[in-house]
C-alpha cells in the first residue's frame, strides 16, 4: 500500500458500499440527463417503455438499451452531445480509418474530471510532482496526447508536450532533459529503444523509471520484454475516445489488472454473443456507461474490448476493481479455418521463443476461396546462424509456439531487421490482403 | 589458423544480394570471396573480408543481421583426389563438414578451400597433425 495517498486520489479507496451508493446515484442522474437531450437515447428508451424513474438499483443498468459505435457514426458529428454547444469547450476525434471520424465532445467539467482521472493514473504508477513525463502521444483530434498533458500538469509534473514521431528528437530529449517518465504506445517505445541503443547508449543508463503505455493492446509477454530491456517500469493504461480518452483505468504497482476509475465509469462485462450481463471473474465485453459526462454521455457504450472483472482486493489497497488487461479487441480477432484468432496470441508466442523481438506483422490473404496467414518475423542476430539448418529451425520453432498457443499451423517467414515498418503510433500488425483482387469495382 | 567469415541473412528477393554489395562498396570493402546458401524464402551469404570487423560494422549500421563464425581456409592440390585426401583425413579424425566453398588462387597452383568444420577447434588440430596445409589469415589473404 502507497504510504501516502495522494488527496485525489482518495476515491481510489473508496468503500465498495459507499461507491455503489454514489454510482448510482451518479447513473440516475446521467439517465435522466440522457433521456432529456439525447433524442435516440430518448426514443430507445420509450421503444422498451422504460422511464429513467425505472433504474431504482445498479443492477437495473441492465434494463438500459446499448450504444454502438454505429450510433455514434449514425449520430456523426453532434447527435449524441448532451448539452448545447456553448457548454462544449473541447472537441477531439477519432482517427477515423473507416469513413467519417466519431466526434467528443467535453465541458469544462468533463475536462475537470479528464485531468483528475489521468492525474490519478499516473499517481497509481507511482509518479509525483517531480517527474519530467516525456509526452509522445500525439497532440491533436487524437486523445492521447491532450489527456496525458492536463493530469500530468495537474500533477504537477514537468510536461515535454513533445507528441508523436521524429525519434531523433525524442532520443535527444529523453537523454538532455531529464526524463523519468515517459508515454506513448508500446510498439513505438520499443522502436525507441532499439534507436537508443543503436546509438550506443543503453536504455537503462538514461533516468527513465517509468513507462506508461496504450492505444493498442500489448501483452504480458511484451511488458517482460520492455521491462528487460529498457530497465524501466511498464504500466498498461486504458481508455478510448468514447469513453473520455485514456485514463479509464490503469495499472498500480501490483501490475495485475487495471483499476477502474469507478467512481465516473459504471462497468459490466457482457457475453457479446447473448448480451447477457456476466458476473465478476466471468470474461466478456466490457461495456461502460459514463457517471460523471455531461457533453458527451455514454450509456452501456459496447467498448469491443474483451476482459473480466477481478474479483479479489489488489494489494496496493484501492478498492476500485480490476480488469484483467484487454485481450484484444472483437475487431481484432480474425477468424482463421473456424478458428478464432487474436495478434496478441501470436505476440506471445513468438515472445516465448528466446532472442525474438516483438517486430512481425500478420499478413492475411485469400488463395482459391481460403484464407492464408502467414506470420513475418524479423531475424535478430541472435536468431541467425551462418547454417540454414538452424535458421530452419528457429523458423520451426516460431511456429510451433504459434501452434502450441493457437492450435494453428501458421507458417512463419524470417525477414531482414527493419522489413516491417515501424510505427510513431499504433502498430499495423495486421495486413489483410483478403479482399484484394476479389471485388472489381 | 581460423578465418573469421561473416554471414548475412537476405530475404529471398530481387536487389537484396545487391544491396549488401552495394553497401560493401560504398564503404570500399572488397570481398576476397563468397557463397550464397539458399531456400525459397531466404538465404544465407557468407563472406570473407580482409577487414571483416569493419565490414560487419558496416552491414549492421545498413540494418542487416550479421552473424560472425570461424571457418578454416585450406590449400588442396589442383589435381585429381587432392579434395579427397583431406576429407579422409577429416573423417578419421571424426570431423564433420557443414558446408565448404572453393575457389582458385591467382598466385598459386593449389585451390583454396573454404570449410566450415562443426568443431573448429579441434578440426584445426586434427589437419595440423596430419601436416595439411591450412592457411593462416595472414596468408590467407596475401595469397586470395
Amino acid at each position: 500500500m502507497e504510504t501516502t495517498i495522494h488527496p485525489e486520489s482518495i476515491p481510489d479507496y473508496t468503500e465498495p458500499g459507499e461507491l455503489r451508493i454514489l454510482q448510482l446515484q451518479r447513473l440516475r442522474a446521467t439517465v435522466q440527463r440522457c433521456y432529456d437531450h439525447v433524442a435516440l437515447f430518448r426514443q430507445r428508451m420509450d421503444e422498451r417503455g422504460l422511464k429513467p424513474a425505472d433504474i431504482q438499483t445498479l443492477d437495473d443498468v441492465a434494463k438500459l438499451p446499448f450504444t454502438q459505435k454505429t450510433d455514434l457514426r449514425d449520430t456523426y458529428p453532434y447527435g449524441l452531445f448532451a448539452v448545447p454547444m456553448k457548454d462544449v469547450v473541447r472537441l477531439h476525434a477519432s482517427s477515423g480509418t473507416t469513413g467519417k471520424p466519431i466526434v467528443v465532445g467535453y465541458t469544462k467539467d468533463d475536462l475537470d474530471v479528464w485531468s483528475s482521472v489521468m492525474l490519478r493514473s499516473f499517481v497509481a504508477t507511482g509518479m509525483h510532482a517531480g517527474d519530467v513525463l516525456q509526452n509522445a502521444y500525439g497532440y491533436g483530434l487524437f486523445t492521447g496526447g491532450l489527456g496525458a498533458h492536463y493530469g500530468a500538469e495537474r500533477l504537477g509534473a514537468t510536461v515535454i508536450p513533445i507528441s508523436g514521431g521524429n525519434t531523433e528528437r525524442q532520443i535527444l530529449v529523453m537523454k538532455d532533459f531529464g526524463v523519468t517518465a515517459l508515454c506513448c504506445t508500446p510498439s513505438y517505445f520499443i522502436h525507441l529503444i532499439e534507436q537508443v541503443n543503436a546509438g550506443g547508449v543503453r536504455f537503462e543508463d538514461l533516468g527513465v523509471k517509468i513507462g506508461i503505455f496504450g492505444a493498442e493492446p500489448w501483452t504480458e509477454a511484451m511488458r517482460q520484454y520492455i521491462q528487460r530491456e529498457s530497465g524501466i517500469k511498464a504500466f498498461d493504461i486504458y481508455g478510448l475516445s468514447e469513453i473520455i480518452g485514456p485514463g479509464v483505468g490503469i495499472e498500480c504497482s501490483e501490475q495485475n489488472g487495471l483499476h477502474i476509475f469507478e467512481d465516473h465509469f459504471l462497468m459490466e462485462i457482457v457475453n457479446p454473443e447473448t448480451d447477457e450481463v456476466l458476473p465478476d471473474g466471468g470474461e466478456g465485453e466490457l461495456v461502460i456507461t459514463t457517471l460523471t459526462k455531461q457533453a458527451f454521455p455514454m450509456i452501456r457504450y459496447r467498448t469491443h474490448d474483451i476482459t473480466s472483472i477481478i474479483p479479489e482486493h489488489c494489494a496496493c489497497g484501492r478498492t476500485i476493481r480490476r480488469i484483467r488487461r484487454i485481450r484484444s479487441r472483437c475487431d481484432d480477432m480474425m477468424i482463421i479455418r473456424g478458428v478464432n484468432l487474436f495478434p496478441s496470441q501470436i505476440e506471445a508466442a513468438l515472445l516465448s521463443v528466446e532472442g525474438t523481438v516483438p517486430h512481425y506483422q500478420i499478413l492475411l490473404t485469400r488463395k482459391g476461396g481460403l484464407d492464408q496467414i502467414e506470420v513475418r518475423v524479423e531475424v535478430t542476430q541472435a536468431m541467425f546462424s551462418d547454417r540454414i539448418r538452424e535458421v530452419e529451425s528457429m523458423q520451426k520453432k516460431l511456429a510451433h509456439a504459434i501452434e502450441h498457443v493457437t492450435g494453428l499451423r501458421v507458417p512463419v517467414r524470417l525477414v531482414e531487421p527493419n522489413a516491417i515498418a515501424r510505427s510513431e503510433g499504433k502498430a499495423k500488425r495486421v495486413i489483410d490482403q483478403r479482399s484484394k483482387g476479389e471485388e472489381i469495382q | 589458423m581460423k578465418l573469421k567469415q561473416l554471414s548475412v541473412f537476405l530475404e529471398n528477393c530481387p536487389g537484396h544480394l545487391s544491396r549488401v554489395c552495394e553497401v560493401l562498396a560504398e564503404a570500399g570493402i572488397n570481398i576476397v570471396t563468397m557463397t550464397l546458401a539458399d531456400t525459397s524464402e531466404f538465404g544465407i551469404l557468407r563472406l570473407i573480408i580482409r577487414d571483416w570487423s569493419r565490414a560487419k560494422a558496416v552491414m549492421e549500421a545498413a540494418g542487416f543481421a550479421v552473424n560472425l563464425t570461424e571457418v578454416m581456409a585450406i590449400e588442396v592440390a589442383d589435381e585429381s583426389g587432392g579434395l579427397e585426401k583431406i576429407l579422409k583425413i577429416a573423417e578419421a579424425g571424426g570431423l564433420s563438414v557443414e558446408y565448404m566453398y572453393a575457389f582458385a588462387c591467382k598466385a598459386k597452383k593449389n585451390a583454396l578451400i573454404v570449410i566450415r568444420f562443426e568443431n573448429p577447434d579441434r578440426a584445426c588440430a586434427v589437419m595440423k597433425e596430419s601436416g595439411i596445409g591450412v592457411l593462416s589469415a595472414t596468408e590467407f589473404y596475401t595469397e586470395a
